[in-house]
């Protein structure tokens, strides 16, 4: 009895010290709001991990839950990597901000990155990308290619977030054309095919030949191939949905950031952050530039080239609001604060807001 | 194409299938079995549609892997509530999970991918007509197939011999049981014609609709098709007209963002669920109406005594 007892614990000893010779590995888990290979934006969060994977190597050990429904639920699955060894968990979309920040408070010594929230902690950092310069430069496009004069937007939710993105959008359709018009239809979902398809169809029918989303499926795109039209992709690279439609896609290109964020980990220098990432850290990407003609293509390089060294600011003065009131003068630049908590649109377009 | 035209042809094909799926669940309810699975056996059929399709490059060879995928998937449900007399409401729930989630396993593999698409089929003069020559004549194939499909199983139902027996199996198996008709075999292969019907309604998605698959694509047309069941008060005319209704509404709702109309979307996207719940309220406030054509055995388990 005594010798079994003895062997019982040197083996569990012997565990113990392996596991713990494993733990030098940090544990990077990231959850995902749509499955891992949607083709868009859960997608570009996978490549991201895998490109980081790639060049952090034997340091990490990565994991992720897809598919993970934003809102209460997902407190349970933060939770569950939080108390299975993750050292930092990556929430990748705006519904998951009040569960991320519920756990964070109960697990002090894992570090959290939300992305595209506003709250934070000591041990929770958030991330964005400024989506709004690509939108920019996909408005000057639109305004250059389009015959109608007209594009469809189809849309999720009206979240700051989505607004900015349309604002944008119409800002750059308007420094080539004044009188560009942006039709607008909400789908209040991040990801239905069929819906999307169907906001796509409406869309052309009521006359826009330029359809831009910021929905997940490449449905839209499909439709526009279809239909003669042309497109904008969202999130990966939908060229293969509309080798004829696409004009550009507006890419995330998470490489570069989650390897930062790691890399600070490991070197013990991580603390708590409100980072907006844009095209001059070559997260934003709106390429590749197709089906279009040589001169529209060569502006949008232009001003991808002024974004990224700031000698054009996508919210600078002046800026209206749809009932005509300045909001920005000329000269100004509107404050980060103010993007990110946009709650109308900019003068030209002749929607109104939901919930305004 | 003409703004009206384009709107029709855009509710035709939201309304198929919606159809398909409801004319399977319509043959299923009316031998007596209530089938909650629908929107499972809608997600197989639609995974193994594109998965066929895309394996052969036939949109043909994928609409047929999704009736088969959808009538195994009804066979199943037939074995645990006929053979092995489980609840029936336990069982089709349990499918509708079941579905959902075997359809995201197989579909892993495939998702990311364009699908095939069906070449729209011309019927030669009359296609040339103005509104309803391009809307009625130039569709693509499974539409005709939808609409035969209504034909057919109205004829079934209402002027063939086996029709009559399904009703009588619907309406009071016991007595069809003493008779000495095989109601548990009846009622099998009903299920498993359900199934496959929902089987092509969703390779109707996967294939046709938005040729891709994306994991819970069927974003609960099968519990439309249920609910559209109700609405028809249980004939195939009615449902069709349920499922034109409803696709209607979900269509002219996204016209009126488009236009600008200013109402708010939240209220708009839930306008076709909540007129398909009016309506539902509306037939059952008539009780007469509804008790001639239900199937007084709904629901009930069967066990044939030994």
């Amino acid at each position: 009895m005594r010798r079994i007892l003895v062997a019982a614990s040197a083996a569990g000893l012997l565990i113990a010290a392996s596991s713990g010779a494993q733990a030098e590995k940090l544990k990077v888990c990231w959850i995902y709001p749509g499955p891992h290979n949607d083709g868009g934006f859960s997608q570009q969060h996978d490549i991201g991990r895998l490109d980081m994977e790639k060049a952090l190597g034997a340091k990490v050990e990565t994991s992720y839950v897809e598919s993970v429904q934003e809102g209460p639920d997902s407190e349970r699955v933060i939770e569950r990597l939080a108390r299975g060894g993750c050292n930092l968990v990556f929430t990748t979309s705006f519904g998951f901000m009040d569960p991320t920040l519920k756990v964070a408070g109960k697990f002090p010594k894992v570090d959290f990155e939300h992305m595209s929230g506003y709250k934070t902690a000591p041990n929770m950092a958030t991330y964005n990308l400024r989506w709004y310069q690509g939108r920019y430069v996909e408005g000057q496009i639109a305004a250059k290619v389009s015959k109608s004069g007209t594009a469809g937007y189809i849309v999720s939710f009206p979240i700051p977030e989505v607004v900015m993105g349309i604002d944008a959008f119409m800002l750059g359709a308007q420094s080539v054309n004044p009188n560009f018009n942006v039709k607008i239809v909400w789908v209040n979902t991040w990801l239905d095919p069929g819906k999307e398809a169907d906001a796509a169809k409406a869309l052309i029918d009521q006359g826009a030949d330029v359809l831009v989303q910021h929905t997940d499926s490449p449905a839209a795109m499909q439709i526009a191939e279809e239909r003669h039209v042309h497109a904008f992709g969202q999130s990966g690279d939908m060229l293969k949905f509309g080798p004829h439609a696409q004009l550009a896609s507006l890419v995330d290109n998470w490489g570069p950031y989650y390897i930062k964020e790691v890399n600070a980990v490991l070197d013990g220098t991580w603390k708590t952050h409100q980072t907006w990432a844009g095209m001059a850290e070559n997260d934003v990407l709106v390429e590749p530039l197709k089906n279009m003609p040589d001169d529209v293509k060569k502006m949008a390089e232009d001003t991808i080239a002024d974004i990224k060294s700031g000698k054009l600011v996508v919210f600078s003065g002046p800026v209206y609001k749809q009932d005509g009131t300045e909001v920005v003068k000329k000269g100004e630049v509107m404050s980060d604060k103010d993007i990110d908590s946009l709650n109308y649109y900019v003068k030209g377009i002749t929607e109104k807001l939901p919930g305004k | 194409m003409e703004m009206a035209e384009g709107i029709l042809l855009t509710i035709v094909t939201a309304a198929t299938p919606l159809l398909f799926a409801a004319l399977g669940e319509l043959i299923a309810e009316r031998s007596g079995v209530l089938n909650l699975g629908v929107e499972g056996m809608m997600a197989v059929g639609a995974v193994t549609g594109f998965a066929a399709g895309h394996v052969t490059g036939l949109p043909i060879v994928g609409a047929l892997a999704g009736v088969i995928a959808g009538a195994a998937m009804g066979g199943l449900f037939g074995i645990v509530t006929l053979v092995f007399a489980a609840n029936q409401n336990a069982s089709g729930l349990a499918l509708t999970l079941f579905g959902l989630g075997l359809s995201g396993l197989i579909g892993n593999s495939y998702a990311g991918m364009p699908g095939l698409g069906m070449a729209h089929v011309h019927i030669p003069f009359l296609s040339g007509l103005p509104v309803v020559g391009s809307v009625i004549f130039a569709e693509d194939p499974l539409v005709y197939v939808a609409i035969a499909l209504t034909i057919a199983v109205w004829l079934f139902m209402f002027r063939s011999y086996s029709g009559l027996i399904l009703r009588a199996v619907g309406d009071n198996d016991v007595s069809a049981n003493a008779l000495g008709y095989p109601v548990l075999r009846v009622r099998m292969l009903a299920v498993m014609f359900g199934g496959a019907c929902a089987g092509i309604g969703g390779a109707y998605l996967s294939l046709v609709y938005t040729p891709q698959w994306t994991q819970a694509m069927t974003a609960g047309r099968g519990w439309i098709a249920i609910a559209l069941v109700v609405f028809g008060t249980w004939l195939p005319g009615r449902i069709a007209i349920g499922a034109l209704l409803f696709g209607a509404v979900s269509i002219l709702q996204l016209h009126a963002q488009a236009i600008g109309l200013g109402i708010p979307s939240q209220f708009l996207s839930s306008l076709p669920y909540l007129i398909t719940v009016i309506a539902l309220v509306i037939i059952s406030r008539n009780k007469a109406l509804l008790k001639v054509h239900t199937p007084a055995c709904l629901g009930r388990t069967f066990v044939p005594d030994s």
